[in-house]
């Protein structure tokens, strides 16, 4: 059976982790923070490496946005 | 319901005026909810205070109204509790909505066998009401002066000495110590010269009590992501006593607060919030805040508590619960300092303790305002992804922060702990663990009333077999600890509590032969693996802030 995207919450403390997601955006312009954004989703998708999962992943951030 | 009456309390005109020297043991300047606590809980210890009060009413509006748990089984010792609780509103579900969809709710799921809810709301007048009457119970050893108003302070090795001004006139006050819980604009602290310096959160926040005509139905907390109703970022609605309500309303940063607070303005957008028109306001003011703490809570004979120590954000309740935590920590250290029982350093703990607990309170509510307030493009993105994904993905909704509700700060690294290794829901520098008892009391109520420690022993094994002289000395000593046989029917002239489905233990969760050293405000200074006289007056030396006695000579060296 294939894998399933989790969707638990995964992380101990969770509002540390927003935290620090938004401390990393500081001091950037608008086109930067996008930059680092699609910088973080590469460096995250090669932590998860399956493909299964992945696409799991793509279809759930894509849901409600057409 | 009609609005509330405040009540007048006459100026006192105190001794001093009239040219008596004394020399108090406590002044407390303001009789907020964390003065009058403070006044209660050294009563409580045997200590006489006089408690300054600026005005001559309480203070006006909601204002703290959330009442959490631990606040209660510390006002509980006062008599405090119950009457909040019966009047109050207790609620259990917060719904957060975006726009005008629900994206989740929670419950705050109490413990089993709690005496008291997570939260009880209660307008803070009313909190205050019952403080000032339960210091007419305490037997006279709490002098409230009505319109006395701190206006400096100056201080040497042996005291301090504050000027007050009366409506009869300036008179100097001279006390042992001083402590300032006269709130976030304390004239104590600015008298001092001391800094208060944090981030500032550049927001407006319209608050309002209102009065509805007849049942309101439920009343959970509602939070609001982006109301439909409202141009406002965010809003919140509160149950609150006697049938009323309490909204907030985020305005933004560039606002008319004057024009906001007019009742031809704000009543429009309140009774759009609250979906009806028979509805009156009975206070209505525009807050900001910010996250700051004083750098030390103790400056020698001066010691700060609550709002005048620190401040942070209202979006969680940790203001006015954890200035009443800052009274019961700081108590009983008053009190064993003042009696020459323990060195002055146990009042550097004060500090040590509280302000762990003000970081903990600070990081956790500028979170919140994090989340709350998008003040950026890619802020207000990562919120409006966290609230899309929160509606299918259970994560995403951990992630969502309309408040983090206060629960008390374990202090982790307090100099005071002695930290065997043991960490179970009794852990050193938390408050013991509550539970209702099989015969109807709770397990508090037999915790905490004097100036003492306590010991919970867990039994093991018949009477004979468990160390009961050696509690015995350890209850001659200086500082008493007074030993609990938990789980054992008698335990010949010691404390027993009978434990016969084992809830106190599970409660606890102690194994037996383990030893908990609390201390007289409840917390945990120590879980013992086992009894050992030796480690037990470790324990309560170092809880006191006492050198470590010397180790006894060994035979034979």
């Amino acid at each position: 059976m294939a894998e399933r995207m989790r969707t638990d919450l995964n992380i101990a403390d969770a509002d540390a982790f927003y935290e620090a997601l938004i401390r990393s955006h500081e001091g950037l312009s608008d086109d930067d923070s996008n930059l680092l954004n699609a910088r973080l989703v590469l460096l995250l998708a090669n932590q998860v490496g399956d493909m299964a999962i992945l696409q799991q992943c793509l279809a759930a951030a894509r849901d409600g946005l057409d | 319901m009609p609005a509330y009456a405040y009540p007048h309390y006459d100026a006192v005109r105190p001794p001093e005026l009239d040219g008596e020297n004394l020399l108090h043991d406590v002044v407390i300047v303001g009789g907020g909810p964390v003065g009058l606590s403070l006044a209660l809980d050294l009563a409580q210890r045997g200590v006489r205070s006089v408690v300054l009060q600026s005005s001559n009413t309480l203070s006006e509006g909601s204002r703290a109204l959330c009442w959490s748990k631990r606040t209660l089984e510390i006002l509980d010792r006062f008599g405090v509790a119950r009457p909040i609780a019966e009047r109050g509103f207790t609620w259990s579900t917060g719904r957060v909505y975006a726009g005008d969809r629900e994206v989740y709710h929670f419950d705050l799921q109490p413990e089993r066998d709690q005496p008291f809810p997570a939260f009880v709301n209660l307008q803070q007048y009313f909190a205050e009401e019952y403080l000032v009457d339960a210091t007419r119970r305490a037997g006279g050893l709490i002098e409230l002066r009505w319109q006395n108003k701190a206006t400096g302070i100056a201080q040497d090795g042996d005291g301090a000495t504050l000027t007050v001004e009366t409506p009869h006139g300036y008179y100097p006050l001279r006390a042992r110590y001083v402590v300032a819980c006269d709130g976030a604009k304390s004239t104590i602290r600015r008298a001092m010269g001391l800094g208060f310096e944090g981030r500032v959160f550049e927001d407006n926040f319209l608050i309002a009590d209102v009065d509805v005509a007849g049942d309101v139905g439920a009343k959970d907390r509602r939070f609001w992501f982006n109301p439909s109703f409202d141009p406002s970022e965010t809003a919140l609605c509160h149950g609150q006593g006697d049938g009323m309500w309490r909204v907030d309303f985020q305005l933004g940063w560039d606002v008319d607060v004057a024009a906001e607070m007019r009742p031809e303005r704000a009543l429009p957008r309140i009774k759009a919030l609250l979906g009806r028109d028979d509805v009156e306001t009975t206070w209505i003011s525009v807050y900001t805040f910010q996250c700051r703490r004083v750098e030390h809570f103790r400056h020698d004979r001066v010691l700060f508590a609550g709002d005048a120590a620190h401040q942070v954000s209202p979006f969680g309740a940790r203001g006015g619960n954890s200035g009443i935590q800052d009274a019961e920590n700081l108590a009983w250290k008053l009190a064993l300092v003042l009696d020459g029982r323990a060195p002055d350093a146990l009042l550097d703990s004060y500090h040590d303790e509280r302000a762990y607990a003000a970081d903990e309170n600070i990081r956790v509510t500028s979170r919140t305002v994090d989340f709350m307030t998008a003040k950026t493009p890619l802020r207000a993105r990562m919120r409006q992804a966290v609230l899309g994904l929160a509606e299918k993905h259970d994560f995403a909704r951990a992630l969502i922060n309309s408040g983090r509700l206060s629960t008390p700060t374990v202090h982790d690294g307090s100099p005071l702990n002695s930290d065997h290794g043991l960490a179970g829901p009794a852990a050193p520098g938390g408050p013991c663990p509550n539970r209702r008892l099989a015969d109807g009391g709770c397990l508090l109520d037999h915790l905490g009333r004097g100036l003492r420690f306590e010991g919970l022993y867990m039994a093991d094994g018949a009477p004979g077999a468990m160390p009961l002289p050696a509690f015995k000395t350890l209850r001659a000593a200086d500082v008493p600890v007074d030993t609990i046989v938990v789980g054992a029917g008698d335990a010949e002239g010691l404390r027993a509590l009978p434990d016969p489905d084992g809830r106190v233990a599970a409660t606890l969760g102690a194994a037996p032969g383990q030893y908990i050293l609390l201390r007289p405000d409840q917390h945990v200074a120590s879980v013992l693996p086992t009894f050992d006289l030796a480690d037990a007056r470790a324990a309560l030396d170092r809880a006191l802030a006492r050198p470590p006695a010397p180790a006894m000579a060994r035979a034979g060296e």
